[in-house]
C-alpha cells in the first residue's frame, strides 16, 4: 500500500514536472529594443510589457536598451543577426523605406487589417507604408516649434503672441539683442537642430507641391526656388547673428541647457525639449513649465503652405522579420487608447492614437497635439524623410548656411544632388 | 623533422587563422564592397565600378580631411617630436625629481583618448571653460575655439602634441639609456659643447630610436580618430574632419558603406606605401 502510494506520488510529481517542462517551452520571449532614456518612461513601457505578460500567459517581453545615437549607429549589423531583437524603434521615412527593401521588417498590412489601423490617423500610417503595405505601428508625435523663456521676452517687451511672420521674427530678434538678450539657442553641433529652419522655411514657401515636386525629380527638384528661398531667408536671419556664441559646437543636450539656464530667448525645437532641459539645465528644472511659452515656425508672405502645415517626427515600431505573432500584438495592446492615455495624462509624449492624445496632460503640450491632428500637410523631418545619407546633406548644408560659409543656391544644389546619386 | 619545423606546424596555424580571418579577410571584403553601392543591409548588388572613388576625390570634404592629416603629421614631426627629445634628454639624466616629471609628462598618454578628448572640451569651453575664465579674468572676451571653423584645427593639434609627446619622451629615454657613458666623457674631455655633444652623439646614437617614433608618429597621425570625435566630430563645417573620421561620418552614419569602404581602401594603399617606402629607404639598418 505505501509503496503503491508512492509510486503514485512519484508519478505524479513526473506527470506535473512534465506539464511545466511542456509550459514553458510554450513560452515565447519578445524582444524590445527601444531608446527611451527617461526613467519614468522606461518604467511606463516596463508596466504595459507587465500587464501584456499578465494578459496573456506564456508570454515574455524581453526589454533592451540602447541609447539613441548607438541604436541608429548599430542597427544595420544588429538587424542581421540571429539575436536580433523583435520590436525595434523608428522614425519612419527613408531609413524605414532602406530597411524595407533589404527584407528585415516585417509586413503588418494583415495584422492591422482587424480594427486596429482605425485607431490611426490614416497620414501617421502613410508614413509607415511602402508601396502600398504597412511596416510599422506609429505611435509618438512632434511638432517643431519655438519655445521661449517668457522672463527674457518680458524683458525685451515683446508679445510672443505678435510673432506671425518670418519678417516678425527678424525684428524680434533685434529687438532681444537691443536689449542684451541673445535671441536663439541652437545645437549647431549636432546640426539637425539647424535643419529645422531650412526644411520649415520650404513648409512654409512651397507647402507640400514643392516637397512633393521635388521628391518625383520633378523641374529642378530640391534645386528648384523653394528651396533656394528658403536658404535665402534663413541666410536673413543667420546674418543677424542671432545665435549664443559657440552655437556652431554646442550639443543638443548641451543647447537645451544653454536655454534652461536663461542663456537665451528662444530655440527653434521639438517636445522632448522639456525633458532634456530638465537634464542638463544648472538647477535641473530649466525654465518652468509657467515661463515657457511656445509659438509656432512664422509664415512667409507669398507663401504657397498653409500656416497650420506642421513639421515633426511620428516614430513607432517595426516589427523585424521572423519575429513570433506575439510582438505584432504586444504592439497592438501597446497602441490601445487605454494604455497611451496613460502616457498622456502624465505628458511623456503626445501618443498618436485616437483617444490618448485629447487626453495630453500639459496644456502646452496639448496645443502641439491639436497642431498635429488639425493639420492638413505634417511633414516628416526632412532629414528622416529623405534617408540618412540625402538627409546628412541636408543637415550639412543648413549647418553651413547658418555660419555663413554657402551661398542658398549652393545648398539647394548640394541637396538636389545628393538626392539624384541617392535614387 | 626539426625541432623549427615541429614548432613552425605547431605554431603558424593559429596565427595564420586568426591573421586571415581578422586581417585578410576584412580587407579583401572592403575592397570589395568599396565598387559597389551599398546600404550595409543584405549582399552589394549594385555594381558602380570605381564611382566612389571618382566622388571621393572630387569631395571637397576629403580634401580636407586629406590636408588636416597632413597637417597633423607635419606638426607632429616639426613640435612634438622636438619636443619630446628635448625633455627627454633633460629627464633621461638622474637628477631628483626626475622621475616624477616622467611619470607627469606620460599621463596624458595613459588617458583613454575619448576621456582626453571630453576633458579638452571642458577646457576650450568658451562659458564655463578653463580658457574661457583665463580670457575673463584679463576682462576680455573668450573665444569660442571648437566653434571656429578657422580655429578648431589647431586646438585639436595642441590636444594632440599634449597627448602623445610624453610616449615619444618615454621611447627616447629608454633609448638614451642604451648609450655607452663614455662617450659623453670623451666629447667632454675633447671639449665639446652641451649642444655639440646633443647634435654629435644623442642625435646620431638615437637614430634607430628617432626612425622609430617617427614611423609611429605618422601613422598615428594618419590614423587620427578618436580624439577628433569627441572634441568636434569633424565639425564645424567638416573644417576638422580626418580620414577615418570622414569615412566614419560619411560611410558609417549614412549608411553609404561601400563609399566607406572605398575611404578604407585609399587610408590603407596610403599607410602600406608609406610603412613599406619607410621601412626601405630609412629603417634599412635597424
Amino acid at each position: 500500500m505505501r509503496l503503491f502510494r508512492l509510486i503514485r506520488g512519484g508519478l505524479a510529481a513526473l506527470f506535473t514536472a512534465a506539464l511545466s517542462l511542456s509550459a514553458s517551452a510554450q513560452t515565447t520571449t519578445v524582444r524590445w529594443l527601444h531608446i527611451e532614456q527617461n526613467a519614468e518612461v522606461a518604467a511606463f513601457y516596463a508596466d504595459v510589457a507587465r500587464r501584456f505578460e499578465a494578459s496573456r500567459p506564456g508570454t515574455k517581453i524581453e526589454m533592451q536598451f540602447l541609447e539613441n545615437e548607438a541604436f541608429k549607429k548599430k542597427l544595420t549589423t544588429l538587424l542581421q543577426s540571429p539575436a536580433k531583437p523583435h520590436i525595434i524603434y523608428s522614425w519612419a521615412g527613408g531609413v524605414l523605406r532602406e530597411q524595407v527593401k533589404a527584407g528585415v521588417i516585417e509586413d503588418l498590412t494583415l495584422p492591422l487589417a482587424g480594427g486596429w489601423r482605425e485607431r490611426f490617423p490614416p497620414a501617421a500610417l502613410d508614413l509607415y507604408t511602402v508601396n502600398g503595405r504597412t511596416y510599422g505601428v506609429p505611435m509618438i508625435t512632434t511638432q517643431v516649434g519655438f519655445f521661449y523663456n517668457k522672463d527674457l521676452f518680458a524683458k525685451a517687451g515683446i508679445d510672443a503672441s505678435t510673432i506671425r511672420t518670418w519678417d516678425d521674427l527678424l525684428a524680434t530678434v533685434k529687438k532681444l539683442q537691443a536689449a542684451g538678450i541673445t535671441p536663439i539657442i541652437a545645437g549647431g553641433g549636432d546640426k539637425w537642430p539647424l535643419h529645422f529652419y531650412w526644411s520649415h522655411l520650404a513648409i512654409r514657401i512651397g507647402g507640400k507641391d514643392a516637397f512633393d515636386a521635388a521628391l518625383k525629380g520633378q523641374g529642378q527638384g530640391f534645386a528648384s526656388e523653394t528651396f533656394v528661398r528658403a536658404g535665402e531667408l534663413f541666410r536673413q536671419l543667420a546674418d543677424l547673428k542671432p545665435f549664443q556664441p559657440g552655437y556652431l559646437a554646442a550639443t543638443y543636450p548641451q543647447s537645451t541647457g544653454q536655454f534652461g539656464d536663461g542663456k537665451g530667448a528662444m530655440t527653434l525645437m521639438l517636445d522632448g525639449l522639456r525633458r532634456t532641459m530638465m537634464a542638463n539645465s544648472g538647477d535641473k528644472i530649466g525654465v518652468p513649465d509657467a515661463k515657457l511659452g511656445w509659438f509656432p515656425f512664422p509664415t512667409v508672405a507669398g507663401g504657397r503652405g498653409a500656416p497650420d502645415d506642421t513639421l515633426g517626427g511620428m516614430n513607432g515600431w517595426l516589427v523585424t522579420k521572423g519575429a513570433p505573432k506575439e510582438a505584432a500584438e504586444f504592439l497592438k495592446f501597446f497602441t490601445e487608447a487605454q494604455n497611451q492615455r496613460v502616457a498622456a495624462e502624465k505628458s511623456y509624449f503626445i501618443p498618436v492614437v485616437a483617444g490618448a492624445r485629447e487626453h495630453v496632460g500639459l496644456p502646452m503640450l496639448r496645443l502641439l497635439a491639436e497642431n498635429v491632428g488639425r493639420s492638413k500637410y505634417h511633414q516628416l523631418f526632412y532629414d528622416q524623410m529623405l534617408g540618412p545619407a540625402v538627409g546628412a546633406v541636408v543637415n550639412d548644408v543648413s549647418a553651413d548656411l547658418a555660419a555663413g560659409r554657402l551661398k542658398p543656391q549652393e545648398a539647394a544644389a548640394k541637396v538636389q544632388q545628393a538626392w539624384q546619386q541617392a535614387n | 623533422m626539426g625541432s623549427g619545423t615541429t614548432a613552425l606546424l605547431l605554431g603558424l596555424p593559429p596565427a595564420l587563422l586568426l591573421f586571415t580571418l581578422f586581417v585578410a579577410l576584412p580587407m579583401g571584403e572592403a575592397g570589395w564592397y568599396s565598387v559597389f553601392r551599398w546600404s550595409g543591409f543584405g549582399a552589394p548588388t549594385e555594381f558602380v565600378g570605381l564611382r566612389n572613388f571618382a566622388q571621393l576625390l572630387a569631395h571637397e570634404d576629403f580634401r580636407t580631411a586629406l590636408l588636416n592629416n597632413g597637417l597633423i603629421i607635419v606638426v607632429s614631426l616639426l613640435l612634438q617630436l622636438p619636443l619630446a627629445l628635448g625633455l627627454a634628454v633633460l629627464l633621461a639624466e638622474r637628477w631628483r625629481g626626475t622621475t616624477l616629471f616622467r611619470l607627469i609628462f606620460f599621463l596624458p598618454y595613459i588617458l583613454a583618448e575619448v576621456a582626453a578628448g571630453l576633458i579638452w572640451r571642458f577646457v576650450y569651453d568658451g562659458d564655463h571653460g578653463l580658457l574661457a575664465k583665463l580670457w575673463t579674468a584679463f576682462g576680455a572676451t573668450p573665444p569660442q575655439v571648437l566653434a571656429e571653423p578657422e580655429l578648431a584645427m589647431y586646438a585639436i593639434l595642441v590636444v594632440i602634441v599634449w597627448k602623445y609627446f610624453g610616449f615619444h619622451m618615454m621611447l627616447y629615454i629608454a633609448g638614451l639609456q642604451q648609450v655607452d657613458k663614455s662617450l659623453y666623457e670623451a666629447a667632454r674631455i675633447d671639449g665639446a659643447s652641451r649642444w655639440q655633444v646633443f647634435r654629435l652623439v644623442t642625435v646620431p646614437m638615437l637614430g634607430g630610436t628617432i626612425r622609430l617614433s617617427v614611423l609611429f608618429a605618422v601613422l598615428g597621425s594618419l590614423q587620427m580618430f578618436d580624439l577628433v570625435m569627441p572634441l568636434t566630430k569633424g565639425g564645424p563645417s567638416n573644417s576638422t574632419q580626418t580620414m577615418v573620421t570622414f569615412l566614419y561620418t560619411f560611410g558609417v552614419t549614412r549608411m553609404e558603406v561601400g563609399f566607406g569602404s572605398a575611404v578604407g581602401m585609399v587610408l590603407f594603399v596610403i599607410c602600406v606605401a608609406f610603412a613599406f617606402g619607410y621601412k626601405r629607404w630609412f629603417m634599412r639598418d635597424d
